[in-house]
């Protein structure tokens, strides 16, 4: 990991730093297994440069994006909450931009609604791509309505910790929606499509009863499975200390994000 | 049949109390790692998935004592009681830990987990049925019981069956170590109706005497 020059900004949670070794070891990313670290053990074939993005689609400008150009966009420093849907958060800073700058490049056509996002499919260097045991379908697919993927919180990550992103965190371009759950955060992205009807998301498809197209982090629907009253917060705590905390609704950014499912039923659209 | 050399008799109650030592090892080891802070990531939900995963290798294992003997003529019946009672301290365990560690005895959460997430309702009935057998799992009770005896533990195929259930419908995707779990629980108890006459046949190509006929 290289090191990467970012300015400060304004989004800046004020709670402590889930501590590097769990945000480097302890990631679901399936395209590397399922267990927790395995993405850390397993990904140190993959290669994330040289690396373009491929933005298409309700555009005027289609227009594929070379790794170093999206490096050269206006970095920012952004410490997030991060709530995986299985229960448990982290606190992590991350290095990127808003990803309307790029959007902005591109030049959206007015009926323009949503944006599908599609990460790398190579199963040579990602083992959980290959083998007899698929656990879901490639390539991982996510989307997001327009006014969300436009919002100021919504940003593409370049990096963690201050460096460029390791390979079991999305290397070397991932989404981050601070608000959602943990598995909207699509990595290793190689296509972004402008489209006018709600693109396929992967866990959704998977199991469409427990996996939202929308996903905003909400403590009142709970995941068939589990709970989403509360959370685990990684790193903290340890054995016996009391690191169970209430989980806030849209994990917290309801002031900046509420307003856009204004009327909207979030029991339906969960 | 080739069978292992047998055990003397003088050490049979020796290797008993063996086997509860040695069993209770991964759950010691794993207990001192997550107090030590040496568990990564998540340590009480590794504990947590340690000791629900080694109840079901020793309901497994349970489960493997009868086919061994009618395939293999290895008896290690002596053992059974002793991998069943395992089984159930891990599930203790597994619940305890649970309830303690991972949700601080929030019993309102508690009670409304084992009522609405299926996996979690399969998981405590399995634990509930566990409770009579360990009870029973003593010769004054078998003495007692008599026939019912068999009866009552034939809930032991009911418990495997959810256990490794609820252990599929508790991850996102069923990978193969789950599939592995219901396919031997799946073996283990499909023996059983196909047992009597394997052991018939048995008998008639050795020509031995039948003994011990049920």
């Amino acid at each position: 990991a290289e090191a990467l020059k970012a300015s400060p900004s304004q989004y800046k949670v004020d709670e402590k730093l889930t501590p590097e070794k769990d945000v480097t070891t302890y990631n679901n990313f399936y395209e590397f297994g399922l267990g927790k670290g395995d993405p850390a053990a397993n990904s140190e074939k993959f290669k994330p440069t040289p690396w373009t993005i491929k933005v298409d689609g309700l555009v005027g400008k289609p227009k594929e994006f070379g790794l170093e150009e999206l490096l050269a966009m206006p970095l920012e420093d952004r410490v997030y909450r991060m709530r995986c849907v299985e229960a448990w958060s982290m606190v992590i800073p991350w290095v990127g931009f808003p990803l309307a700058a790029l959007l902005d490049q591109v030049e959206p056509l007015g009926d323009a609604k949503y944006v599908a996002f599609e990460t790398i499919v190579r199963p040579e260097e990602m083992p959980g791509q290959g083998g007899y045991f698929q656990s879901l379908p490639w390539p991982y697919v996510e989307g997001l309505r327009l006014d969300e993927a436009r919002h100021p919180l919504t940003i593409l990550s370049v990096g963690v910790y201050g460096k460029t992103l390791p390979n079991q965190n999305g290397a070397p371009i991932r989404l981050v929606v601070p608000w959602k759950y943990g598995f909207k955060g699509i990595k290793s992205i190689v296509k972004i499509t402008l489209t006018d009807k709600q693109p396929p998301s992967t866990w959704n498809l998977a199991a469409a009863n427990e996996y939202g197209f929308y996903a905003n982090v909400n403590p009142e629907v709970d995941h068939p499975r589990w709970s989403q009253a509360s959370e685990n917060r990684i790193g903290e705590g340890g054995f016996f200390g009391a690191n169970r905390r209430p989980t806030l609704p849209f994990n917290g950014y309801a002031e900046e994000v509420a307003s856009l499912y204004a009327g909207m039923d979030l029991r339906a659209n969960f | 049949m080739a069978s292992l050399p047998a055990l003397p008799r003088k050490y049979h109650a020796a290797s008993i109390w063996l086997l509860y030592a040695v069993g209770l090892v991964p759950a010691a080891y794993g207990f001192y790692l997550g107090a030590t802070g040496m568990l990564p990531g998540n340590p009480v939900k590794e504990f947590e998935h340690l000791l629900g995963l080694w109840a079901l290798r020793f309901l497994v294992a349970t489960l493997a004592i009868t086919p061994l003997r009618d395939l293999f003529g290895i008896n290690w019946i002596r053992y059974r009681r002793a991998l069943g009672l395992l089984a159930f301290w891990y599930v203790l365990m597994h619940f305890l830990t649970y309830m303690v560690l991972d949700q601080y005895l929030n019993f309102a959460a508690i009670l409304t987990d084992i009522a609405k997430r299926p996996f979690i309702t399969i998981g405590m009935a399995a634990f509930v049925m566990l409770i009579p057998l360990a009870l029973t799992s003593n010769n004054w009770s078998i003495r007692r019981l008599g026939p019912g005896w068999v009866k009552l533990h034939r809930l032991v195929y009911v418990i495997a069956a959810a256990g490794a259930l609820h252990f599929a419908m508790a991850v996102k995707v069923v990978a193969l170590e789950q599939m592995i779990y219901l396919a031997l629980v799946a073996l283990l108890i499909a023996w059983r109706p196909i047992r009597p006459r394997f052991n018939r046949w048995k008998r008639g190509n050795n020509g031995r005497p039948q003994f011990n006929r049920a």
